[in-house]
């Protein structure tokens, strides 16, 4: 793109800035607000759901687990700001990484250990070997 | 030929690049994190023959200090508004609300641990109480650090304006802030509910 009439391509913005930006102080206050409430309709929910019935008991795990991410996307989008737009690709693509470091860690220690878990020979059985 | 991060007209302005970089420092703090949850995740059942997370935790505690937590971190953002805006008293108000909200999510944690200990269920207990210590106190000394980085941050205002170097403070103690708030979504959930459930 060499045409000076094009869109000249967006500043990067930084995490957590540009929430005034559009719409004045009420749109941003209106963005928190918005944020702010699904947050808390998301923590209730979590709260709530196990004292009630509506979800099949042993799926109940993955239930919560969903609400948390949807909550901790609420966050990075109502709350810092993290966004899709063009002005805010490294910031995502950070935030990428770090997700891919932290399902590495976690999932990988599970696995491993559940693994050690399962191939160590139980308490009992060691107790005889050593007689 | 315009790329991504190349601008016909200059560098990257400083409260982009400081934002920036605060923000790579907030993702390897929570890379951190996941350790301790994974460290976690693996001892819950580790409790050596002691109480697990079904017999110790009050839910209804929890409870409140994420209502807490989660209006500091909307306080938060009005006081970025009235620094963004310039607004001494929308600033000041805000973040005084801010951390008294942080310091009563503060005192309920210290409350629930001091229970604990109380009762001989202290870190030294079991791998699992250690795990959980580690990982909830990790989270608790975030929390004291950001509140005195929020007394710094109201008493640089009050003494020296919104200057620029000052607004890229206040940006980066929101992003902290903020964070704080993400890593209390997962622990609450990992730790309280999911321990909890049946």
């Amino acid at each position: 793109m060499t045409d000076a009439a094009g869109p000249s391509p967006p500043r990067d913005r930084a995490p957590g800035e540009g929430g005034a930006r559009q719409g004045g102080v009420r749109g941003a206050v209106t963005l928190y607000l918005v944020g702010l409430a699904l947050a808390a309709g998301l923590s209730a929910a979590s709260f709530l759901l196990p004292a009630t019935h509506l979800v099949y008991a042993p799926a109940l795990p993955v239930a919560l687990v969903v609400m948390a991410i949807a909550q901790m996307g609420v966050h990075l989008v109502f709350f810092l700001h993290i966004t899709t737009g063009p002005d805010n690709t490294n910031n995502v693509l950070a935030l990428a990484y770090g997700v891919l470091v932290v399902f590495l860690i976690m999932a990988g220690s599970l696995w491993i250990m559940a693994n050690l878990n399962h191939a160590m020979p139980s308490m009992t059985s060691i107790m005889t070997m050593q007689r | 030929m315009s790329q991504a991060g190349v601008y016909e007209d200059g560098p990257a302005f400083r409260r982009i690049v400081v934002g920036y970089g605060f923000w790579i420092f907030l993702l390897s703090d929570i890379v951190m994190f996941s350790a301790f949850f994974a460290a976690y995740a693996v001892l819950e059942s580790a409790t050596a023959g002691g109480p697990g997370g079904r017999d110790l935790f009050d839910l209804r505690n929890v409870a409140v200090e994420t209502g807490c937590l989660l209006l500091s971190s909307f306080a938060c953002g009005m006081a970025s508004i009235g620094a963004e805006r310039k607004s001494f008293r929308i600033f000041q108000i805000a973040m005084a609300v801010t951390f008294a909200l942080g310091a009563i999510f503060l005192g309920l944690e210290l409350g629930e641990f001091a229970g604990l200990v109380a009762r001989g269920d202290g870190p030294g207990r079991s791998a699992f109480l250690s795990a959980f210590f580690a990982l909830v106190g990790c989270h608790g000394l975030h929390v004291t650090v950001g509140l005195l980085w929020l007394l710094t941050m109201m008493a640089q205002v009050w003494a020296k304006g919104f200057r620029e170097d000052i607004q890229r403070r206040i940006l980066c103690f929101s992003l902290f802030w903020h964070a704080l708030d993400i890593i209390w979504v997962g622990v609450f959930t990992v730790v309280y509910l999911l321990g909890a459930a049946p």
